[in-house]
């Protein structure tokens, strides 16, 4: 085997993880979808460390790990405001700037 | 740089090949059950299941500093902190299936498909016969090596992340902290504004039907045979886990009067037996 198989598979995790965002409506769920291209990119990058032989992707994939958590952080506490004021969690209903 | 190692290897071992399609085939149905299941929580277990499987990969490519902290930082904390979300948002708060734009699903998945081809076509055309491994770059040690470039090369990108996560925690605390503008009303104003505003001034009913069953999710049964909402939580009335075993009980009641009747031979129809049986037959259909 061919450790390109990795990218294929990053490839058709980042895919799913798009289509993700797209198609589901509840924000939590779209969060995760996020988290899974996130975690494909990685797999990417991890990849390229080995097919390039430095470790130079392992340093971004790390990077990005860390963007990641803030992400997240931020991105919960967004859907908890938003929740305790509208109480939904669908993006659908978010369509006011200010109630 | 020796000629062994400009010698790159052109094929993994075959126990990383096994491993590859057996654990990437379930991290293709655990994404693809994130994205298509309808609770949000089996959506993250779904997802947790997939990042374990990438930290095995991470390891498998000489990653073995990454794949550590996929697991501890994003299964243990992250995934952990989503859970947590979702049992203070989600639980009641079911995805709606009704469409904003018309076909839209459809059109996302379309693009998707479309998307996933063109990226898997371009790495079609890449030509990689042979690569170079880490042999060479982890030979003092995965994490030294990392810790080498990140306080050296990428020392600003370091620092720039600590900034970052300050920042991160404060904005979490910022937006889920909420101020208190007024006193917090005390035990005896709570009552005088119950009695005030006629609203439940005693406590809520139990649950349970009396002698039959105790568990939280049966409602207790009104004089007339029907479930009272009241007597379960809130939370438990939306996801539609509550047990109605009013008709259940009803027949035992039935059958109770019925058996009394016989033993004190009042004749078959006693006007009470009857009316029981009656409520019992309405609750069952």
């Amino acid at each position: 085997m061919n450790p390109i198989n990795y990218l294929y598979l990053a490839a058709l995790l980042f895919t799913i993880g798009a289509a993700g965002v797209l198609i589901r409506r509840n924000a939590i769920v779209l969060f995760m979808c996020v988290e899974l291209m996130l975690n494909a990119c990685n797999l990417a990058f991890v990849a390229f460390s080995r097919l390039h032989g430095n470790l130079d992707g392992q340093i971004i994939a790390f990077f990005t790990m860390v963007v990641a958590a803030a992400e997240v952080v931020v991105g919960l506490a967004i859907i908890v405001t938003i929740f305790r004021t509208r109480h939904t969690a669908s993006v659908d209903d978010a369509s006011l700037m200010k109630l | 740089m020796s000629s062994a190692v400009l010698a790159a290897a052109s094929a993994t071992s075959t126990g990383e090949a096994v491993q590859f399609w057996i654990l990437g085939t379930v991290a293709v149905v655990g994404a693809l059950a994130t994205v298509l299941m309808k609770r949000a929580v089996h959506s993250a277990l779904s997802l947790a299941a997939t990042m374990i499987i990438l930290a095995v990969f991470y390891l498998a490519n000489g990653a073995y500093f990454l794949g550590i902290v996929q697991v501890v930082v994003y299964t243990g904390a992250i995934m952990m902190l989503f859970l947590f979300v979702v049992m203070l948002v989600g639980v009641t708060a079911a995805d709606s299936l009704k469409e904003t734009l018309k076909g839209q699903r459809w059109l996302a998945a379309g693009a998707g498909l479309g998307f996933g081809i063109l990226l898997i076509a371009g790495l079609g055309n890449a030509s990689v016969k042979h690569f170079n491994g880490l042999g060479e770059a982890n030979a003092g040690g995965n994490v030294q090596g990392l810790a080498a470039l990140i306080f050296t090369k990428y020392v600003f990108a370091f620092e720039l992340t600590g900034a970052l996560l300050i920042t991160a925690a404060v904005g979490a605390m910022v937006l889920t902290h909420k101020e208190r503008t007024e006193r917090a009303k005390t035990q005896r104003e709570q009552a005088a504004q119950r009695v005030r505003e006629g609203t439940q001034v005693v406590p809520l009913p139990a649950p349970g039907v009396y002698a039959r069953h105790n568990a939280v999710d049966v409602p207790g049964l009104l004089p007339d045979g029907t479930p009272s909402e009241l007597t379960v939580n809130p939370t438990l009335r939306k996801r539609g886990q509550i047990r109605d075993v009013s008709g259940e009980s009803l027949a035992e009641l039935a059958a109770l009067e019925r058996r009394s009747s016989e033993w004190l031979e009042r004749g078959e129809g006693t006007e009470r037996g009857e009316q029981v049986r009656e409520r019992g037959e309405e609750a069952t259909r």
